[in-house]
C-alpha cells in the first residue's frame, strides 16, 4: 500500500496552483531596479562578409546607453560544444569559435552582429533600425550534400568541406556488418529524412543581467534548464568570471524540450553590458527571435539499410546518416547524433552486427542540438521504419518479425551490437499489452466500416527502447563529454520537523515539486506537504546538471535517496543518544525510532528538534544539525521501452490524415506520481504526432526561414490528436538505481513518429505506397497517392 | 511597433475625415494590420479604429437579403446570420475565438487575403460591397490579391447577401494558420449557380465559371466529372504544390454540391 502522498500516489502539482492562476514568475515577469533593455540586430542574410558596422547615428539616438559588436569580444572565448567526438580516422572533430556576438561574417538568418541596450526597449529597436552594417551576402550553404562536395562554399573558412566530424560506432565493426549484408537472403533499404524542428517553448528565452559594483557580483536571471552548466560555461569557457562571482538563477521556465540546456551569446551578452553600464540588463526573445536562434531540433538525412535471413531473422543493421549541426555547434549538438542515437541503433533486438557512420554538416541555418528526445527519435525512427518495410517485403505480419527478434527477459542484462548494456526489459510483454489496450483484433473490421465510408483505414505498429537517464560520468567521459553527468541534494531538515529539499535537476514543467517530496515523505514516513523543493538557483544549490534526457527521477531523484538515507543515518544516531540506546539497536519505520525490544520510540520531529537544540550532545560524538548532501553518478543509463500502436484514416481525395487511436505500453521503470507520468507521455505523444504530421522547418535555398512564424509552422493542436490509450504497468524496475525508475519525459517524441508513418504506410500500401517523409501532410500523402498510380 | 495617433470615430462620417489625414489608416479588428505593425511593416502615422460607429455593426435580415456592418466581427455573423447559415457556418470557423471577436467582415473584404473565407461568400452570394461612397457589386469588388476596388480612404460601411436556394462552403485548412489552404462557397441561386474559389489562385478569390456553367444546368456533384482544374495560377507553397490545390478545388466543389443538396 502506498502511503499518503508517497510513492505511487497521485497527489495534484503543487506547482499548478501558482502556474494557473497567473502567479508564476518568468524571467520577463521580473523587473529590476534601473533596468534597461537590450535589443539584438540580427541578420537577415544567411551568409555574409561583414565589412563594416557604424553604429555613430545609432550612438545618438534617444535614450541608447551602450552598443556592441563583435569586435567587443574578440579577446572573450567562445562558447563550446560540450561533447568532443572523435573522426573515424581517430583526428578530432572541426570545432569553429562560436562568438558571442558575430565577427567577420554572419552565418544564418538571425545571427546577431550587434545588440543596443538603451532605456526602453522601442529606443533600443529604433537605434538599431540607425546602424548601418555593410553586409556582403554570399551563397547560402544550405543542403548537406551539397555542402560536404562543395568546398568552395564554406560557412566556416577554416572547414574546407563543411564537415565537423565523420564518427563511425562501432567502427571495428565496420568490415563484418559490410560482409552479413553480402552474404545476407534479404537487404531492405530506405532513404529518408528526419524534419526539422523548432522547439517552441511557450516561454521565449530571456535573461536579466544585474552586475553589483559594489561586490563585484554578477546576477544572471536567465532561462536555463540547469543553471550551474550555464554557469560553468559562462565561467570556465565564455566570459571567465569566477564561479563565486556569478550567481545564476533560472526561476520558473516555461517549457525548453532541450532548447533551454544550452548557453546562448544573449547571456554573455547582457552580463558584459551590465558590467559595462552598472545597471541590470534585460533581454527577453520575440517570437519571431526564438523561430530563428532557439537552437532546433532532427534534421537528419538516412540511408537504411537491414540485412536478415529468410526467415526474417535480423543479421545485420547499416545506417548512414547525414546531421545538420547549423552554423555552429550548440552545446550538446556533437553528442545527440553519436553517442545518443547510435548506442540506441539495435533497438529491441538481438541482431548481432549494427554499424552506424554519421557526417556531421555546417551548414546556413540556425545551430541544431538536442530536442526532446534528442538522437534516440532518429535511431528509433529509422529502425522501425524500415523494419515495417522489411515485414512487407518478406509478407511477414510486423508484429510477428518484431517479437522474432526480440530480446528476450532472461538475456538481460544484454549488451547490444550498438555496444551498450541494458539492464532490464520486457519487450513480449509490453506488445501483449499493447494487442489488449490498442484491440488490435478488432482492426480489420475497423478497417472494413473506414472503407464504407470511403476511407483508407491503417494500423501501424512500433517498438523502442531509448538510452536516457543522462548519464554515466565515467562512461560519458570515456565517450567525449567534457562535463559530468551526476546530480547532487541537500536534504534539510528544519529544526521543526520541515524539510527544504535542494536539487540540481531544475523543471521546466516536469512536476518537481510534487514528486520530489514523494520521495522524501515515503522514506521518512512524514507527510509529503511538509517537504518542499528549492531549485533553480546556484548560490542556493548543489552543483547539479539539470534537467534532460530524461535524467531527473533516476539521477536527481536518487541523489536525494541518497541524502535522505544519511539523514535517517545522522537521525538514528541522535534518536540513540535520545533513547539511550545502542545505534544497532535503534529501528526506523514510518517516521518512528523505537529501541527494539522495548516500548521506547520517538517521532521523527522529535529528533529533528533534537538536532537543532542539542544541550546534551557529546561534542565528539555526534554533530549538532540534520542537514545532509549527496551526488549520485549512474552506473549505467536507462533504458525505457514501449510498444505503440496507432490508427489512421486517410482522405484519398485530399490526403488528409485523421489519427483515429493511439495505444502506448510503455515500461518506464517503476513510477512514483502515475498521473504525471501519464501526462508526460501524453505530452510526449502529442509532440511526436505533431512531428510526424504537422512540424516542418523549413529553409529556402537562399537560408531564409520559411516557417518563421505559427502562420507557416505548424503546431499539432488537440484536435490533431485522438484520446490516448496508455499503460505503464508492463514495467520492469531499473536494476541500477535506487528508485527502479527509467525516466518518462521523452520516450512518447521517440516512440510515436514511426508508428504514425508505418501506420499512413499501411493504409496506403494497397495503392504501392511504401514511404512518405515526415510531416506526412496531405499534400505530400496525395503527392504519394498520385506517383502510385 | 511605431508610435501612432489613434481615433476612435462614433460616425462614418468622422471616420472619412480622420482618413483624410496622410499616412492615416484605418481599423478594423486588427488581425492582420497589428501583427504588420508589431514587425514595423507597416506604420501609419493615424490609426482610425472602426469600431465604434454605431452603425456600422450588427447583422439583419429583410427581403431576401442579410446585411452585416462593415464593422460587425465574424461571432456577430455565426450567431446573427441563422438566415443564411452556410454564411454563418463559414463566420463560425474562421480563426479561433479571438479572432472571431475581434476580426470584422469590412476588414476581411478590404484587405483581400488570397486565404480569407470571405471573400469567397461574397463573391459566390453575388454580394454587394456598401461604402462610404457607394454600392460595389462582388463581381467588380475583388480585383487579385490584396487588390480590392476601393479607393484611397474609402470605408467599407455594410455587405448585402442576398439569399440563395441553398448554398455551402467548404474549406480545408491551410494546417499552419487555419486560413483557407483551398475554400468553395457554392451558392444556387434562383437564376443560376455560382462558385467561388478562395486560397488556390495567385490571382485571389475568382468564380470556376465551368462548373458555374455545369451545374446550371444540372446542380449535381457528377456535373463536375469531366472538368479539370488547370494548376498553372495557383498558388504553390509549403503547404501544397500548385497541382495539390488544383485538385482541391475540384474535391470541395463536389463536396459543396452534395452539401446542398
Amino acid at each position: 500500500m502506498p502511503k499518503d502522498n508517497g510513492i505511487g500516489e497521485s497527489p495534484k502539482r503543487r506547482e499548478d496552483v501558482r502556474f494557473l492562476t497567473g502567479r508564476g514568475q518568468y524571467t520577463d515577469d521580473m523587473k529590476l531596479h534601473g533596468q534597461c533593455y537590450a535589443h539584438f540586430v540580427r541578420s537577415d542574410v544567411a551568409h555574409g562578409i561583414i565589412k563594416s558596422i557604424d553604429t555613430s547615428a545609432a550612438g545618438k539616438m534617444p535614450g541608447v546607453c551602450a552598443i556592441f559588436t563583435g569586435e567587443d569580444f574578440v579577446e572573450v572565448g567562445g562558447n563550446p560544444a560540450g561533447w568532443l567526438i572523435n573522426n573515424r580516422d581517430g583526428t578530432p572533430m572541426k570545432e569553429p569559435k562560436r562568438p558571442v556576438l558575430a565577427h567577420g561574417k554572419v552565418r544564418h538568418v538571425g545571427d546577431a552582429y550587434a545588440a543596443v541596450i538603451a532605456e526602453t526597449y522601442e529606443q533600443a529597436v529604433d537605434a538599431a533600425e540607425a546602424i548601418e552594417a555593410d553586409i556582403d551576402e554570399q551563397d547560402a550553404i544550405i543542403d548537406m550534400a551539397q555542402a560536404l562536395a562543395n568546398s568552395d562554399h564554406r560557412v566556416h573558412d577554416e572547414i574546407d568541406d563543411n564537415c565537423c566530424f565523420d564518427w563511425g560506432w562501432i567502427e571495428d565493426n565496420r568490415a563484418a556488418t559490410d560482409a552479413a549484408f553480402e552474404g545476407a537472403a534479404h537487404v531492405t533499404s530506405l532513404e529518408l529524412v528526419n524534419n526539422r524542428l523548432v522547439p517552441n517553448a511557450m516561454e521565449g528565452r530571456a535573461s536579466i543581467a544585474d552586475y553589483n559594483p559594489g561586490t563585484d557580483h554578477y546576477t544572471l536571471y536567465t532561462t536555463s534548464q540547469n543553471p550551474h552548466l550555464t554557469r560553468l560555461l559562462i565561467s570556465a569557457f565564455v566570459m571567465g568570471i569566477a564561479e563565486n562571482k556569478l550567481t545564476i538563477i533560472a526561476p520558473d521556465i516555461g517549457g525548453g524540450f532541450g532548447s533551454k540546456i544550452y548557453h546562448y551569446g544573449e547571456e554573455a551578452l547582457v552580463l558584459a553590458a551590465s558590467k559595462k553600464l552598472g545597471r541590470p540588463v534585460k533581454w527577453a526573445a520575440t517570437r519571431s527571435e526564438s523561430f530563428m536562434t532557439d537552437a532546433h531540433g532532427r534534421d537528419h538525412v538516412t540511408k537504411m539499410e537491414l540485412a536478415t535471413d529468410a526467415l526474417g531473422n535480423f543479421l545485420a543493421i547499416r545506417t548512414a546518416t547525414m546531421a545538420n549541426m547549423g552554423a555552429y555547434l550548440s552545446n550538446f549538438a556533437t553528442a545527440t547524433p553519436t553517442y545518443l542515437h547510435g548506442t540506441v541503433m539495435a533497438g529491441n533486438y538481438t541482431v548481432p552486427l549494427v554499424y552506424v557512420n554519421v557526417k556531421a554538416v555546417f551548414t546556413n541555418t540556425a545551430p541544431v542540438d538536442a530536442y526532446r528526445g534528442a538522437g534516440r527519435p532518429e535511431a528509433t525512427f529509422q529502425l522501425e521504419r524500415v523494419i515495417d518495410m522489411c515485414a512487407r517485403e518478406l509478407g511477414m505480419d510486423p508484429l510477428e518479425l518484431r517479437r522474432k527478434n526480440f530480446i528476450q527477459p532472461d538475456q538481460f542484462p544484454f549488451t547490444t551490437a550498438a555496444g551498450v548494456e541494458y539492464d532490464s526489459g520486457n519487450f513480449g510483454a509490453l506488445v501483449d499489452k499493447l494487442e489488449e489496450i490498442g484491440d488490435l483484433k478488432g482492426f480489420a473490421a475497423r478497417k472494413a466500416e473506414s472503407a464504407d465510408r470511403g476511407l483508407l483505414r491503417g494500423l501501424g505498429i512500433n517498438t523502442y527502447i531509448e538510452a536516457c537517464g543522462l548519464a554515466p560520468s565515467n562512461l560519458a567521459g570515456i565517450l567525449g563529454a567534457r562535463v559530468g553527468l551526476y546530480d547532487a541534494a541537500t536534504v534539510r531538515v528544519n529544526a521543526t520537523g520541515n524539510i527544504s529539499v535542494m536539487t540540481g535537476a531544475h523543471s521546466h514543467g516536469q512536476g518537481h515539486e510534487t514528486v520530489f517530496p514523494q520521495i522524501v515523505a515515503d522514506l521518512l514516513g512524514i507527510p509529503a506537504e511538509s517537504v518542499e523543493i528549492v531549485h533553480g538557483d546556484t548560490s542556493k544549490i548543489p552543483f547539479g546538471m539539470g534537467t534532460y534526457g530524461s535524467r531527473s527521477l533516476s539521477v536527481a531523484g536518487s541523489a536525494i535517496v541518497k541524502a535522505t538515507e544519511k539523514i535517517i543515518s545522522k537521525a538514528t544516531k541522535i534518536a540513540a543518544h535520545m533513547m539511550e540506546a545502542a545505534e544497532a539497536d535503534v529501528t526506523f519505520e514510518d517516521g518512528t525510532f523505537a529501541v527494539a525490544g522495548t516500548d521506547k520510540s520517538l517521532q521523527f520531529g522529535e529528533v529533528a528538534f533534537k538536532a537543532y537544540v542539542p544541550h546534551d550532545f557529546p561534542h565528539d560524538e555526534l554533530e549538532p544539525g540534520l542537514e545532509e548532501t549527496a551526488f549520485y553518478d549512474p552506473a549505467n543509463f536507462t533504458y525505457p521501452s514501449g510498444a505503440y500502436a496507432c490508427e489512421v484514416e486517410v482522405d484519398p481525395d485530399t490526403g488528409k490524415v485523421t489519427v483515429c487511436s493511439f495505444a502506448a505500453a510503455d515500461d518506464v521503470g517503476n513510477v512514483i506520481n502515475p498521473m504525471i507520468v501519464e501526462g508526460q507521455i501524453h505530452g510526449g505523444l502529442g509532440q511526436g504526432i505533431g512531428q510526424a504530421l504537422v512540424e516542418n522547418c523549413v529553409y529556402d535555398e537562399n537560408g531564409q526561414l520559411l516557417s518563421g512564424s505559427y502562420m507557416d509552422y505548424t503546431m499539432p493542436r488537440a484536435d490533431d490528436l485522438p484520446s490516448f490509450t496508455v499503460d505503464q504497468t508492463a514495467l520492469t524496475p531499473c536494476a541500477h538505481n535506487p528508485l527502479g525508475t527509467k525516466g518518462a519525459g521523452e520516450a512518447g517524441a521517440i516512440g510515436s513518429p514511426p508508428t504514425v508513418v508505418n501506420a499512413v504506410v499501411d493504409a496506403l500500401s494497397d495503392l504501392g505506397v511504401t514511404h512518405i517523409d515526415m510531416p506526412v501532410s496531405p499534400s505530400r500523402v496525395w503527392s504519394a497517392i498520385q506517383a502510385a498510380k | 511597433m511605431y508610435d501612432f495617433q489613434f481615433e476612435k470615430p462614433s460616425t462614418v462620417a468622422e471616420a472619412v475625415a480622420a482618413l483624410a489625414s496622410e499616412d492615416a489608416m484605418a481599423l478594423g479588428g486588427g488581425q492582420t494590420l497589428i501583427p504588420t505593425m508589431k514587425q514595423r511593416l507597416a506604420a501609419p502615422s493615424v490609426l482610425v479604429s472602426l469600431t465604434g460607429i454605431a452603425e456600422m455593426q450588427g447583422v439583419s435580415a429583410s427581403g431576401g437579403l442579410v446585411t452585416v456592418g462593415g464593422s460587425a466581427v465574424h461571432a456577430d455573423v455565426a450567431s446573427g446570420a441563422g438566415d443564411y447559415p452556410a454564411l454563418a457556418a463559414l463566420a463560425g470557423n474562421i480563426g479561433d475565438p479571438a479572432v472571431r471577436n475581434r476580426g470584422t467582415i469590412g476588414g476581411s473584404v478590404a484587405n483581400n487575403d488570397p486565404s480569407a473565407d470571405y471573400p469567397a461568400a461574397v463573391l459566390a452570394s453575388g454580394a454587394t460591397v456598401n461604402t462610404d461612397r457607394r454600392a460595389i457589386s462582388a463581381d467588380d469588388f475583388f480585383q487579385g490579391m490584396f487588390e480590392t476596388a476601393l479607393e484611397e480612404g474609402e470605408i467599407v460601411t455594410s455587405v448585402e447577401f442576398p439569399l440563395p436556394e441553398s448554398a455551402n462552403y467548404q474549406k480545408f485548412d491551410q494546417p499552419a494558420s487555419r486560413f483557407a489552404l483551398v475554400g468553395v462557397f457554392v451558392a444556387k441561386h434562383a437564376d443560376g449557380v455560382r462558385v467561388a474559389v478562395t486560397g488556390a489562385s495567385e490571382g485571389g478569390v475568382y468564380r470556376w465559371t465551368e462548373a458555374e456553367e455545369a451545374l446550371s444546368a444540372s446542380f449535381d456533384a457528377s456535373a463536375l466529372a469531366d472538368l479539370s482544374v488547370d494548376a498553372s495560377g495557383m498558388i504553390s507553397d509549403l503547404h501544397g504544390s500548385s497541382e495539390y490545390r488544383a485538385n482541391l478545388v475540384g474535391v470541395l466543389t463536389a463536396r459543396a454540391v452534395a452539401a446542398c443538396s
